[in-house]
């Protein structure tokens, strides 16, 4: 195991105000690193910071190094080849307006594949691997936009993953999901940690407990403490992250 | 439970009835507000046809006029406004939509972006006979037009680049957020995620803020007045093909709203419904013209994507 994404000192602010303080963590290669935290914590704009599109946010600014695998992704000279190494899923499910085959197939053809038959097995691959296949492959020329909350959000990740990332973001990916979809895609994403690293947001402690490596705790734009997630809810440094994992708060 | 209530606890108290009845006065008084706005509209364009009902015919549309427009029909003017209105649309939709959609998708917040929102914003409260009066000075003697349908096009073009560029961005700030995130999420440049998503949805919107707004400008006499308009103009008119085509880019044209100005105020011995005539066929042509863009924004919404 060797180090992939690593923040030293980083801090972001949105005009004065700080979203990120001073954030020192290391996330290991081929595991699930789970970030969880009340809202407004910052959370999110760390997973924006490992894929640059905090840059399009035009009043943000960022101090310190964001590197993965040692490279400082500030100094990526082609960002868009950066993202495209990241899969990316936000918590509002954003089907695209055109087909759910087009969907999928949107970014590999941005990256200039157009074989039919390689965007088929592409297509098809994502699909199934976000547990959305069996109840769309009869109808892969509806619109995105037409399916159902929980449906559009495994069409996004179907979208992270069209990309083969070496990096899968996950933000609150299962607020539109139902338990029981939840728990498939819990478990291929299981199996894709041989494949890829995972960082995964989450407002259920115990997804982060089932599935985690190491957990991070963030509160007020700060990293409380971060660590094994055996520890992080057993024996954690702080109260606080005891109490917030536990679900023993106020 | 008080003994009022227990006969009916659903009964409206006083103070509900004062509130209805606010409610229901206040909601009337709107209404007849809203229903005054028809009231115009129904006048003038009875009237109209009323007065002109003597001339219309498709013998009036389709024959030139003669004698200084007392008699004959109203086609050259007609297909002088048709052509001002294309030659216009040809050379504003370009500038205005790239324009548009550089404000809204690339601009940064500095200097540069304000100066062209503030240029923006004040070329739209420029009147029209300024706009016209720049038209000479800039298109028919600076850069050597003369007075010709080019010089009238361009003056009309930029008159409309303002309201266009505003169509544009309002067009483009209608498609969500959410999906150029998505796009740059996947590594998509700026550029393709506006021509794979953000263009596809918004173009309707544009393409009929851009049409309605030259239409609106083509009704307007001062751009035209000394940029190329003619009260009459010697073209061949012998054939039916002279007749769809009859003026080059540097003629001089006959447009409808000035053919009206000359027939209702220059012109002694005038028909009464040679005046009404032009006036009913110039609002018939911007009916069509908006009607056709209307239609083509309800059709295109009917597909409207989510």
């Amino acid at each position: 195991m060797s180090v992939h994404i690593e923040f030293n000192n980083v801090t972001v602010r949105y005009g004065e105000d700080i979203a990120l303080d001073d954030i020192d963590l290391q996330i290991q290669e081929k595991e699930v690193f789970s970030i969880v935290g009340p809202a407004n914590s910052g959370k999110t704009t760390f997973l924006k910071c490992i894929n640059r599109t905090i840059d399009l946010i035009s009043s943000s600014k960022v101090d310190g190094t964001v590197s993965i695998q040692g490279e400082d992704v500030r100094r990526v000279s082609n960002v868009y080849a950066l993202r495209r190494r990241i899969g990316m899923v936000f918590p509002l499910p954003v089907g695209l307006p055109m087909s759910i085959y087009d969907n999928v197939a949107y970014g590999p053809r941005r990256m200039g594949i157009t074989d039919k038959q390689r965007l088929d097995e592409l297509v098809e691959q994502c699909l199934k691997q976000s547990v959305l296949w069996d109840e769309v492959k009869d109808r892969l020329h509806m619109l995105g936009t037409k399916l159902s909350g929980g449906q559009q959000q495994r069409l996004t990740l179907a979208r992270a993953l069209s990309l083969e990332p070496e990096i899968l973001c996950l933000d609150e990916f299962s607020i539109a999901i139902d338990p029981v979809t939840t728990m498939k895609i819990e478990e291929v994403l299981t199996g894709l940690k041989e494949k890829m690293t995972i960082v995964l947001v989450t407002n259920l402690t115990q997804q982060a407990r089932r599935m985690a490596d190491h957990v991070a705790f963030f509160n007020a734009s700060e990293l409380v403490e971060w660590g094994e997630t055996e520890k992080m809810f057993e024996n954690p440094d702080k109260e606080i992250t005891g109490r917030y994992l536990n679900g023993d708060f106020g | 439970m008080s003994p009022v209530s227990s006969s009916n606890p659903f009964a409206a108290g006083g103070n509900e009835i004062r509130k209805q009845r606010t409610e229901n006065i206040a909601k009337n008084v709107m209404l007849g507000a809203a229903i005054l706005l028809i009231i115009p509209v129904l006048v003038i364009i009875g009237y109209l046809f009323y007065k002109a009902s003597p001339v219309l015919s498709w013998n009036y549309i389709w024959d030139v006029p003669r004698d200084l427009g007392r008699q004959g029909g109203i086609w050259l003017p007609l297909i002088g406004t048709f052509y001002l209105v294309i030659v216009s649309l040809m050379l504003v939709a370009p500038v205005g939509i790239l324009a548009g959609i550089y404000i809204n998708e690339y601009a940064p917040n500095n200097w540069l972006t304000r100066c062209i929102n503030m240029a923006v914003t004040s070329l739209a409260g420029v009147p029209s006979i300024v706009h016209a009066l720049f038209g000479v000075g800039a298109f028919v003697l600076t850069l050597g037009m003369g007075a010709s349908l080019l010089a009238a096009a361009c003056t009309i073009a930029v008159m409309t680049i303002p309201v266009i560029v505003t169509a544009t961005r309002e067009a483009l700030a209608a498609v969500p957020m959410a999906f150029r995130e998505a796009c740059w999420n996947m590594g998509a440049t700026k550029w393709q995620t506006i021509r794979t998503i953000v263009l596809p949805n918004s173009i309707s919107g544009i393409l009929t803020g851009v049409i309605l707004e030259i239409s609106r400008a083509a009704g307007e006499t001062a751009p035209i007045l000394f940029t190329g308009a003619a009260a009459s103009v010697a073209v061949r008119t012998a054939t039916v093909g002279d007749k769809l085509m009859p003026y080059q880019l540097d003629d001089r044209f006959m447009a409808l709203s000035y053919h009206l100005h000359v027939v209702a105020e220059k012109i002694s011995g005038m028909p009464q419904e040679m005046k009404y005539g032009t006036a009913a066929v110039l609002i018939a042509l911007i009916v069509v013209i908006n009607s056709f863009s209307i239609t083509l924004r309800l059709y295109l919404r009917s597909r409207k994507k989510w």
